[in-house]
C-alpha cells in the first residue's frame, strides 16, 4: 500500500463523513463549512489522477466562488439561529429509506459490471495538464465556450432580474 | 486505483445528497445537497475519463480529454445555476419570510 493509496482511502473518508456532516448538522453555516471541506476532498482526488486543471477550478469555483455566495445569503437572511421547523420524523425515515434503497439498488447493479476491475490512471498522464485541456476547449471545444459566455450573460441577468426589489 | 472504488464512492456521495434533499427543509441545504450530488458526477466523470485514457492512450494519445472538458462545462452551468437558484430563494424569503421548502406548496394558489 503505497502513499497514494492511503491518500485515496483518506480523501475519501473525509468526503463521505464531512458529506454526511452537510445533511446532519443542524446549523446552516455549518453545513456550508461541511460541504466546503468535501469540495477540498473532491479536488484532492482531482489532483490525485493529476487532473490539475479540474482540481484548480474545483477549487477555485466551488470552494471559492459559489460557497461564499452561500455564506452570503444564508448571513444576510439570519438563519444562523437554529430556526429550522421539525419535519415528521416518520417522513426522515421514509427519506433515509429511500436513499439507503437507491445505494443498495445501485450498487448491486454496478458491483459485477463490465468494467469491473480496470484501472483509472493513477498519479500520472497529462490529459489533465492545462496545455491539453486548453487546446483542444480553443479547437474542437470553442463554440460551446463562447456559447457558455452567453448562458453567464443571462444568468446574470436572470440574477439581478428576479433580485431586484419588487416595485 | 481500480474504477470500481470510484464508482462506489460517487454512488454513496450521490445518495447523501439524495437523502439530504429528502430529508431537510431548508431550502439553502436542500440547494447545497443538490451540489454535492452534481459533484459526484463530476468524479465519476473524471475517474472514467482516466481509465479511458489508461485504456486507449497507444491508438490515442489525447483520449479522455472530451470526459475532463465536459467536467469543466458542467462547473460553469452549476456556477450560473447557483446564482439564479440563490436569486430565487433570496426572492421567497423576502415574500414569505421563511426557507421552509413547505411554504412553496402555495405557489398551486
Amino acid at each position: 500500500m503505497n502513499i497514494s493509496e492511503i491518500l485515496f482511502y483518506f480523501l475519501s473518508a473525509m468526503a463521505l463523513g464531512s458529506a454526511i456532516m452537510v445533511v446532519v448538522s443542524k446549523n446552516a453555516v455549518h453545513s456550508v463549512l461541511w460541504l466546503i471541506i468535501t469540495f477540498f476532498a473532491i479536488s484532492g482526488h482531482y489532483i490525485l489522477m493529476n487532473a490539475q486543471f479540474l482540481g484548480i477550478v474545483n477549487l477555485i469555483v466551488y470552494a471559492g466562488a459559489i460557497m461564499v455566495l452561500f455564506l452570503f445569503v444564508i448571513m444576510l437572511m439570519n438563519l444562523n439561529a437554529d430556526t429550522e421547523p421539525k419535519k415528521n420524523r416518520w417522513l426522515k425515515m421514509a427519506g433515509i429509506v429511500a436513499g439507503g434503497c437507491l445505494l443498495l439498488v445501485l450498487v448491486a447493479a454496478l458491483k459485477n459490471a463490465e468494467i469491473r476491475g480496470q484501472q483509472a490512471q493513477f498519479n500520472e498522464g497529462n490529459i489533465g495538464l492545462i496545455q491539453n485541456l486548453g487546446e483542444v476547449l480553443f479547437t474542437e471545444y470553442v463554440v460551446p465556450f463562447e456559447i457558455s459566455s452567453i448562458l453567464f450573460l443571462s444568468a446574470m441577468v436572470g440574477a439581478v432580474v428576479i433580485g431586484k426589489r419588487g416595485d | 486505483m481500480k474504477i470500481e472504488y470510484y464508482i462506489f464512492l460517487s454512488i454513496a456521495l450521490f445518495c447523501i445528497g439524495i437523502v439530504g434533499v429528502l430529508t431537510r427543509r431548508n431550502a439553502i441545504i436542500v440547494f447545497m445537497c443538490v451540489e454535492l450530488m452534481l459533484n459526484a458526477a463530476n468524479l465519476l466523470l473524471v475517474a472514467f475519463s482516466k481509465m479511458h485514457h489508461l485504456a486507449q492512450k497507444a491508438s490515442n494519445p489525447t483520449a479522455g480529454t472530451d470526459g475532463q472538458l465536459f467536467v469543466f462545462f458542467i462547473m460553469v452551468v452549476a456556477a450560473a445555476e447557483v446564482s439564479v437558484g440563490l436569486a430565487i430563494i433570496v426572492m421567497m424569503y423576502r415574500n414569505v419570510h421563511s426557507v421552509d421548502i413547505n411554504f412553496l406548496n402555495r405557489l398551486k394558489h
